[in-house]
């Protein structure tokens, strides 16, 4: 029963993405690429880069993007209602939670754990981008016969902007946009 | 404050004003919100706001949809709660409705394509920045276990390819126990 299978999948991402945005990429990728096969790595990369560029949450985003693929405009419903149902449940709970016994210190430390290993997972997810693009998905293990140079360039001029003028994500992935329709059709 | 139709759709509209201009990333939708509701609107007062918002931050899920719930519900109860997350999800739903009908078309085309692997560079540059970022906060903190936990989940996932929602619930474990070793700590240090 695929809009089961939907709905499970997405509910898990809105119960496991703690912290937001990025939190959830990795979530994603592991229930939509590595689990289920409902997208490609490089398709993946594409939704993330439609996310960033259009408004609302990378999880609804995608939810709505897999779940019309797989089965429809239904299916798009079904994946997004799964996605922020445990929102729901969960906030109003924390909210009932926190009038009653406002600050609990082992919220407080279950939140502390959380944060250093979402770093890890971002990390992770961050890395598996990296590749797909320096490699156009054609596999790493150190083969530089592959490598896609172009890509490496972007991206550490990126980096570098990024860290040194705090520019908006969106230009600049406009910019690396327009750069790749310039230079990809002369290399390739 | 009045609630009758005009109050309901009043909600419903600003909370899908918000969703549809909101761009980069769940965290842009507090400020938002907080002009909305406390500054323009005075349904919320600023210091209910502040709790809100970090319950908001705390829950797992996308920041947006958590907030639009805790505003919705705090203002007019589950109904209220309703009508802002559908007023949340419509504008995201809708366009990348539209956009993944229009995908393949668009995906096929070779000026986009050249566009897209540039715009991947970009992307992954974008999301290093964000973690480049976070790990110079927690070294910041000069903390060992947050560094351990983030050092051990990472090779637990990358290299292992360990189940992401083992390493999120081991973790959070880890933290509870921590903040109860370190009170401990405290507490027999104040009887000696």
């Amino acid at each position: 029963m695929i809009y089961a299978k939907l709905f499970w999948s997405f509910f898990q991402v809105g119960l496991f993405s703690i912290g937001g945005g990025y939190a959830a990429i990795p979530l994603i990728q592991n229930q939509v690429v590595d689990m289920h096969g409902w997208l490609s790595m490089s398709e993946f990369a594409d939704v993330i880069t439609i996310s960033q560029m259009t408004p609302g949450p990378i999880a609804i985003n995608s939810a709505t993007f897999v779940g019309i693929r797989i089965a429809g405009l239904p299916g798009a419903i079904i994946a997004t209602i799964g996605c922020v149902f445990p929102s729901c449940v969960i906030v109003l709970t924390l909210a009932f939670i926190y009038y009653k016994f406002r600050g609990l210190s082992t919220v407080q430390g279950v939140l502390n754990g959380l944060r250093p290993a979402v770093i890890a997972l971002i990390a992770s997810a961050g890395l598996a981008l990296v590749e797909l693009s320096f490699w156009n998905g054609k596999g790493i293990s150190g083969n530089f016969q592959n490598l896609d140079v172009f890509a490496v360039i972007i991206f550490a001029i990126a980096l570098v902007i990024l860290r040194k003028w705090k520019v908006n994500p969106v230009f600049v992935m406009l910019g690396a946009g327009i750069i790749g329709l310039c230079v990809y059709p002369m290399i390739l | 404050m009045k609630k009758d139709m005009k109050f309901y759709f009043k909600l419903f509209y600003s909370t899908l004003c918000l969703s549809a201009f909101t761009f980069g990333g769940g965290y842009v939708i507090i400020p938002l919100m907080r002009k909305k509701f406390v500054n323009d609107y005075k349904w919320i007062e600023e210091k209910e706001m502040y709790d809100l918002t970090a319950i908001a931050q705390a829950s797992p899920g996308a920041i947006a949809v958590n907030a639009a719930v805790i505003v919705g519900y705090r203002l007019a109860g589950f109904l209220g709660a309703l009508i802002t997350i559908v007023g949340t999800v419509l504008p995201p739903l809708v366009i990348l409705s539209i956009i993944s009908i229009a995908y393949t078309a668009f995906r096929d085309s070779l000026i986009v394509q050249y566009a897209l692997r540039g715009m991947q560079a970009g992307v992954a540059a974008v999301i290093i920045d964000v973690v480049i970022s976070m790990i110079i906060d927690l070294f910041k903190e000069k903390k060992v276990l947050p560094v351990g936990i983030m050092v051990v989940a990472f090779i637990a996932t990358f290299v292992f390819k360990i189940n992401l929602i083992i390493i999120i619930f081991t973790s959070g474990i880890i933290g509870a126990f921590a903040i109860y070793f370190s009170k401990y700590v405290k507490k027999s240090g104040e009887v000696k």
